[in-house]
């Protein structure tokens, strides 16, 4: 015997079925995309940390290479670069290196030559940089050959030219990547719509009929597949942000390669992932709907 | 007993609910399904649309629920010729129009309380202000056991009574049913043709599209009678049995 039913009670059920047989597949299409938006967030997010550390790393630091003239030895010689170095404007200390660092940057292309003394190896001093303002290459050649010191300087400048590049490739292909998903998001989403109001056409033919503004109808189609897709989000979101734990874990925070050293806050990245799917499904399911019920 | 002739009056009157003028109407680039129709319903009037299957009967029903426009000649509903509403406007129209359909339309996931509440929602209305009237109104069309029940376990004749229900909910201007006596029986054919009496004498214009020469017989209301999309006089009628 059914319930008595009592119209104090009653609360209006959603216009549209809630269940419908195609949504599993839609969330787990939703889901994957979610998943690889989130990891290429987070991907992106740790290539650029590894690009800046590098980059900062060389931008603080200047490499000079000291040759010996006339009858100064190499070692005088660069001693005397680290104390011109040393007064420069912008540089925090000038260390000329011990003659064994420099015999071993010639050892592999020399071999194991037994008298190296008796070369004119170079030697190398180690600048480091003011990290606020550090000298310029410019500034530092100016002063050495002020002293007369025959020397290059090498402020890393070409290096850090070309991480600097890396790192604008690796944002710029993980935006065009995240925009590719978002793009095939919505397709699915649109596509989904489409179906959907295919299927549940007898639905949108009524409430037109009832009076129902197209905007309405519409509404209810982009509250639906916002649902189902910030749900798929959240589940998209949760697997990545529980693949990245695990890459920290399991990599510490130098990662599991020095390019993706992940930090736990990356893991914040896949937050607004539901929300962003739930907008892109939203914009697609109300474009779509208003487009084919605007032809009913 | 021969039925007399009860074609309805093609006039003039200027405060008619709904006036067909020269009215034509074609599916695409088919044939002319309405050819011709000028005619004029007074508010409050009671009509029956009758005619052989294929007359346009269920066509004529659309150019007046603003499913269709017509491919020739003016329909004045409300006083507004239907061809020149702009798509925004279509809805608040609606609203003001009941429409029992053929196939009644019913939404089968929605009970047949939320089927019978769906023109008030639609218009924006908050339950609290017509869930006590849904509930009467489902009474008194012999639903108040039923109001918890999906489309699909009620009964023909419940159903029917469902989508009357659902088109009378808002209290419209003009009621339209097409065939709404189709599928059930004799009694109920009945009991659904006083509940129309009933709410036209509640002041709602009602037109009824049917096959049902008995029902018309005994009405004694007026009738549009299509044949090939045209208005015709009525067929001669046999004695009544």
């Amino acid at each position: 015997m059914s319930e008595v039913f009592d119209p104090a009670r009653w609360r209006p059920a959603p216009f549209l079925p809630q269940k419908d047989a195609r949504d599993p597949a839609l969330i787990l299409v939703v889901a994957v995309l979610c998943f690889l938006a989130c990891l290429t967030a987070m991907g992106v997010i740790a290539a650029d940390r590894a690009a800046r550390g590098w980059a900062g790393e060389l931008t603080g630091e200047a490499t000079v290479i000291v040759r010996a003239r006339g009858g100064e030895t190499p070692d005088a010689a660069a001693a005397r670069a680290a104390e011109a170095l040393a007064g420069v404007r912008g540089v925090s200390e000038a260390r000329a290196l011990e003659r064994e660092k420099a015999y071993d940057l010639v050892r592999p292309w020399l071999g194991d030559v037994a008298d190296l003394e008796d070369l004119p190896v170079p030697r190398l001093v180690a600048v480091t940089l003011d990290r606020e303002q550090p000298a310029t290459a410019a500034a530092l050649s100016g002063a050495l050959k002020a002293q007369g010191i025959d020397a290059v300087v090498d402020d890393h400048s070409v290096w850090i030219k070309d991480i600097r590049r890396a790192a604008g490739v690796v944002r710029w292909t993980g935006a065009g990547v995240f925009l590719l998903i978002a793009v095939a998001a919505g397709a699915v989403v649109a596509f989904a719509t489409r179906a959907g109001l295919t299927a549940r056409r007898d639905v949108v033919e009524v409430l037109h009929l009832a009076g129902a503004e197209d905007s309405f109808i519409a509404r209810l189609f982009q509250g639906r597949f916002a649902g189902i897709a910030a749900l798929a989000g959240a589940i998209g979101a949760a697997a990545a942000a529980l693949l990245g734990a695990i890459l920290r874990l399991v990599g510490g925070g130098e990662g599991i390669t020095p390019a993706l050293p992940f930090a736990w806050t990356d893991l914040l990245a896949v937050l607004p992932c539901p929300l962003l799917a739930a907008g892109v499904a939203a914009l697609s399911a109300r474009l779509t709907a208003t487009a084919l019920i605007r032809d009913l | 007993m021969s039925r007399k002739p009860n074609a309805a009056p093609v006039n003039d009157a200027a405060d008619d609910i709904l006036r067909f003028d020269a009215v034509s109407m074609r599916y695409g680039r088919g044939p002319e399904v309405l050819s011709d129709l000028t005619f004029g319903l007074p508010r409050g009037s009671f009509h029956f649309v009758t005619g052989p299957s294929g007359a346009g009967k269920s066509s004529l029903l659309k150019l007046i629920y603003l499913a269709a426009k017509p491919s020739e000649g003016v329909v004045r509903l409300f006083g507004e010729d239907t061809s020149r509403l702009r798509p925004s406007q279509l809805p608040k129209l609606r609203r003001r129009i009941g429409v029992v359909f053929q196939d009644l339309l019913l939404l089968d996931h929605l009970s047949a309380f939320d089927n019978a509440a769906l023109p008030l929602r639609i218009a924006g209305h908050r339950p609290s202000e017509y869930r006590n009237d849904v509930a009467e109104l489902l009474a008194w069309v012999g639903l108040a056991k039923r109001m918890n029940a999906l489309p699909p376990t009620l009964a023909g004749g419940e159903k029917q009574r469902l989508a009357i229900a659902r088109a009378v909910v808002n209290r419209p201007e003009i009621l339209l049913a097409d065939e709404p006596t189709g599928n059930v029986d004799h009694e109920m054919a009945l009991r659904i043709f006083r509940l129309f009496v009933e709410l036209n004498r509640l002041g709602t214009t009602i037109v009824i599209a049917t096959h049902d020469q008995d029902l018309v017989a005994r009405s004694n209301k007026p009738v549009l009678h299509l044949e090939g999309g045209r208005l015709a006089p009525l067929p001669p009628q046999g004695p009544a049995a």
